[in-house]
């Protein structure tokens, strides 16, 4: 029997991937590990890599075209079977060899009914910290492989001493199909499934149809989800940034161009510093409860060519500022080049978006669901600011948080504006 | 019926009477086969005694550098005799140890040789005895010549470690060939008792399968006591007399020379005791060890084979875990399975050399990347209040992953230090976790934690 190809889930709210490239064509002979094609997620370019050794036939998925998870694209012939032999018998779902975490997942979906579970950022296991639902017994070692390889821990089942996860299960995990693809999805998701939509009546003149990509569909899903049923408020405070701006130019005078401090970098650290002293802020609505953070991940919003992506930076509360400024740097960097793995884009606690560079004075952003919060930095800007009873010309920067009502009352989010504008005022304070 | 057990282990050394107890435990009725003293050759003529006389080896430096410690010891005079002869007790009280746990453990114990028969049977002198569920060899393996360089072992010049340890003065002079662990030992304690040592050994340097800078720090250690290594050196020419041995010996690239010594003691390895088994249908490697599965079976149903004789490394602790291994499958249970790359290395000369994972010359050739720490015991405080400031901890480290890739101790206490970085390992602790981990001061073992943070850059007492 070939070897089946499968669309595979390779970022955790995946439901269909766009093959952008083949890098094996039919015909070509594979190894197990090897790079078969490159599919284009809701969030990122991903290597899907070949589960067997033998030739490579029965493409049916053309470069370009979108497939569901779970539908086969392709299989790979065992040397010595004929191979273009149609793996026709429909697909019996394979054996399960799920483990068990996975298996019990919809009993736990049914205890919580938290709206979408499946869409909430879920938190890398290996960062989940104490008081988190799920802990996932895994040697430091096959934490850092994981958190790596964007490997989901709790679906790789663990050899080691009591269930636990160690290195040798990563390689295992690597070689065969994290898991089985679900039987019941070729029928509710496949093409055949899909409505035809009559083509709406094309008014007069030029225009050009440009198909939703896969991460276009996400923030479209996403943003709906946020303000409709999110009770939005937005907190406005101005701060004045003398200071701040007199540190940054000292700092950045010893530093290399490429290690300089930006505005933002300051805002971040200052940011994760008051998080930790609002706790109200740091939070997640879930469904039933709220969960208050006990760590600081900074999610740090980035605009990238058609659309816009969140990467994390893990335990901000704890980074020293050049730490935050190099990681916001390089999660940017591969942000843009679209290279991030699920693991770092997902979990975070609180938001930031920044659209200062681009001269927007003051703005409200829309809280990514379920954090509570999210706060919208504009450009630092001279304005006139009263000093000692003197007009004089002063840095400011306006500053919105956006609250959701249900975990953020005013007085709380005004209480960490007030901690946040302290901090960035006097940024002595912070270090 | 009366010779009928659950687990019949052949042989009772460190790998056959660990299975047995554990079979024992699991409520197998269990027998061992011994056709000598329980403890095998680790407990009688090996590990043990070894031990015991490098313990009077050390004991001889220490008085002789006392002095400096305010101690002045006058007309101290050594007795290779007494020493040997304590070695035999010690050995003796390990052995009766041994018998204790067998009793103790309601174990059999069938003195005599057993030969393998098919069908899981084992006969000793004229008694068939059998296993029910298994047959575990744990035959061992014996010392050997280099009879194809014309030194046969003969007992009186030309010796292996089995005479070395029963000799009753240390010879005026000694040539070893083979600088592996027993030779290194051997030469550490005859050196000690005044003996002229010269150790000649055929690959690049001594202890070849240590890193390459523990080889060069204890080839530093006993050039300065004064012991003579050759080393890259083949044997051209043997002869062998009565009370002398001339060895004509030629080091890559150097002159040949001469070396001449009241007798040589051959290191270079030992045979497994193997012979029979294929008649039984055990077949053996092309090196005449037994050929085993993961699972440490034989190519015989039931029977299985551990230690020595299932192949290197030849280690007693390497032989005990895969005699609970092999006794645990056979009563059914699912034991975790056997690192080998996670098999530590000692050798217990002064300083002891140990070590666990890849040397940095493997981590190389692997294209692994990885940094190194260092620390030198000399930077110590520990060390240096006891004087033992000779050696350093290496750790080395994947810069990928953190993963501790190797780690290499020489050191007076390298055999005990060792061990943090085994438990590390098996655990799949990074370097991160353990130099989180508090080291008391003053210790030699904080030079483990600075050797991690070494190969993060972070190291504070150098």
């Amino acid at each position: 029997m070939p070897v089946k190809v499968f669309m595979e889930a390779l970022s955790p709210t995946m439901e269909e991937g766009r093959v952008v490239k083949w890098h094996r064509h039919a015909g070509d002979s594979v190894r197990a590990g090897e790079t078969l094609a490159e599919i284009e997620t809701d969030k990122a370019i991903m290597e899907l890599v070949a589960r067997a050794d033998g030739v490579l036939t029965n493409v049916s998925a053309a470069e370009g075209t979108t497939v569901p998870v779970g539908r086969e694209i392709a299989a790979i012939a065992v040397p010595g079977e004929e191979p273009g032999s149609p793996s026709s018998p429909p697909p019996s779902p394979p054996a399960p060899s799920l483990p068990v975490d996975r298996a019990a997942a919809p009993s736990e979906a049914v205890r919580s009914p938290a709206p979408a579970p499946e869409r909430s950022p879920q938190p890398l296991s290996t960062e989940a910290p104490p008081g988190a639902r799920a802990r996932v017994r895994a040697s430091p070692l096959a934490r850092r492989i994981a958190q790596e390889a964007g490997v989901d821990l709790k679906v790789v089942s663990g050899s080691g001493p009591g269930g636990r996860v160690v290195r040798r299960d990563l390689d295992k995990a690597r070689e065969a199909p994290l898991s089985p693809p679900p039987p019941s999805r070729p029928v509710t998701l496949g093409a055949g499934a899909l409505p035809a939509t009559p083509a709406p009546l094309a008014p007069e003149g030029g225009y050009e149809d440009v198909p939703l990509t896969q991460m276009r569909k996400v923030i479209v899903q996403r943003l709906a989800a946020s303000l409709g049923p999110i009770p939005h408020f937005f907190l406005t405070v101005e701060v004045d940034m003398e200071r701040a701006m007199e540190a940054r130019a000292a700092l950045n005078a010893r530093r290399t161009p490429e290690d300089r401090v930006s505005v933002n970098d300051i805002v971040l650290k200052a940011t994760a510093a008051a998080l930790t002293r609002h706790r109200a802020c740091n939070a997640w609505f879930v469904g039933d409860h709220i969960r208050y953070w006990r760590d600081v991940h900074l999610g740090m919003a980035v605009a990238v060519e058609d659309g816009l992506i969140t990467p994390v930076i893990r335990h901000a509360d704890r980074k020293s500022l050049a730490e935050i400024g190099n990681e916001a740097k390089a999660l940017a960097e591969r942000a843009r080049a679209r290279r991030l793995q699920p693991a770092e884009y997902t979990g975070a606690t609180f938001s930031v978006s920044n659209l200062g560079m681009f001269d927007i004075d003051q703005f409200g952003a829309v809280i990514n669901p379920p954090e509570a919060g999210i706060l919208a930095v504009g450009s630092v800007l001279a304005k006139p600011a009263v000093v000692d009873g003197q007009v004089v010309p002063r840095q400011r920067l306006r500053t919105t948080l956006s609250c959701d009502h249900r975990v953020i009352d005013g007085a709380s989010g005004a209480a960490f504006l007030k901690t946040l504008k302290e901090m960035l005022e006097n940024p002595l304070a912070m270090l | 019926m009366a010779n009928s057990f659950d687990v019949i282990v052949v042989g009772g050394g460190p790998a056959g009477y660990v299975a047995a107890i554990r079979a024992a435990q699991l409520g197998l009725a269990t027998a061992v086969v011994e056709r000598d003293k329980l403890g095998g050759v680790c407990v009688n003529i090996g590990c043990i005694p070894t031990k015991a006389l490098l313990a009077s080896a050390s004991l001889v430096m220490a008085v002789r550098d006392a002095a400096e410690f305010g101690v002045t010891a006058e007309g101290v005079k050594t007795d290779y005799r007494v020493a040997m002869t304590r070695s035999r007790r010690v050995s003796e009280q390990n052995s009766k140890g041994v018998e204790f746990l067998m009793k103790k453990n309601k174990i059999t114990v069938v003195k005599g040789t057993g030969v393998l028969l098919p069908g899981r049977r084992v006969q000793v002198g004229s008694d068939i005895y059998e296993a029910r569920r298994g047959v575990v060899l744990a035959t061992g393996s014996r010392v050997k010549g280099l009879p194809q360089a014309g030194l046969a072992l003969n007992g009186t010049t030309v010796l292996s470690s089995d005479e070395a340890l029963f000799l009753d003065h240390a010879p005026p002079s000694l040539a070893i060939i083979g600088a592996g662990a027993v030779g290194m030992e051997f030469a550490d304690i005859f050196n000690a008792f005044g003996t002229r040592v010269t150790i000649i050994e055929a690959l690049p340097r001594v202890l070849p399968l240590e890193d390459a800078e523990s080889s060069e720090a204890l080839t530093r250690s006993y050039r300065k006591r004064k012991i003579e290594i050759v080393t890259g050196a083949t044997v051209s020419r043997t002869v062998v007399e009565t009370a002398s041995v001339t060895l004509d010996v030629t080091p890559t690239g150097g002159t040949p020379r001469t070396v001449e010594a009241a007798a040589v003691l051959v290191a270079t390895g030992r045979a497994p005791n193997s012979d029979g088994l294929p008649e039984a249908g055990v077949e053996l490697t092309d090196r005449g060890f037994v050929k085993v599965n993961q699972y440490l079976e034989t190519t015989a149903p039931g029977v299985y084979a551990i230690g020595d004789v299932a192949g290197p490394p030849m280690l007693a602790h390497k032989g005990s875990r895969e005699g609970i291994n092999a006794v645990e499958r056979i009563a059914g249970l699912e034991p975790h399975p056997i690192r080998y790359d996670n098999v530590p290395n000692v050798t217990y000369c002064s300083p002891e050399v140990a070590s666990i994972g890849l040397t940095e010359a493997q981590a190389k050739e692997r294209g692994l990347a990885y940094s190194v720490g260092r620390f030198p015991f000399s930077a110590n405080g520990r060390a240096r209040t006891s004087g033992e400031t000779e050696g350093f901890v290496k750790v080395i480290r994947d810069t990928k992953y953190g993963e501790i890739v190797g780690a290499h101790i020489v050191g007076s206490r390298a055999s005990e230090l060792i061990h943090e970085l085994v438990v590390a390992r098996e655990n799949e602790y990074t370097v991160e976790e353990v130099e989180l981990a508090i080291h008391a001061h003053p210790t030699l073992s904080e030079a483990v934690a600075e050797a991690a943070l070494d190969s993060l850059g972070r190291v504070i007492h150098l």
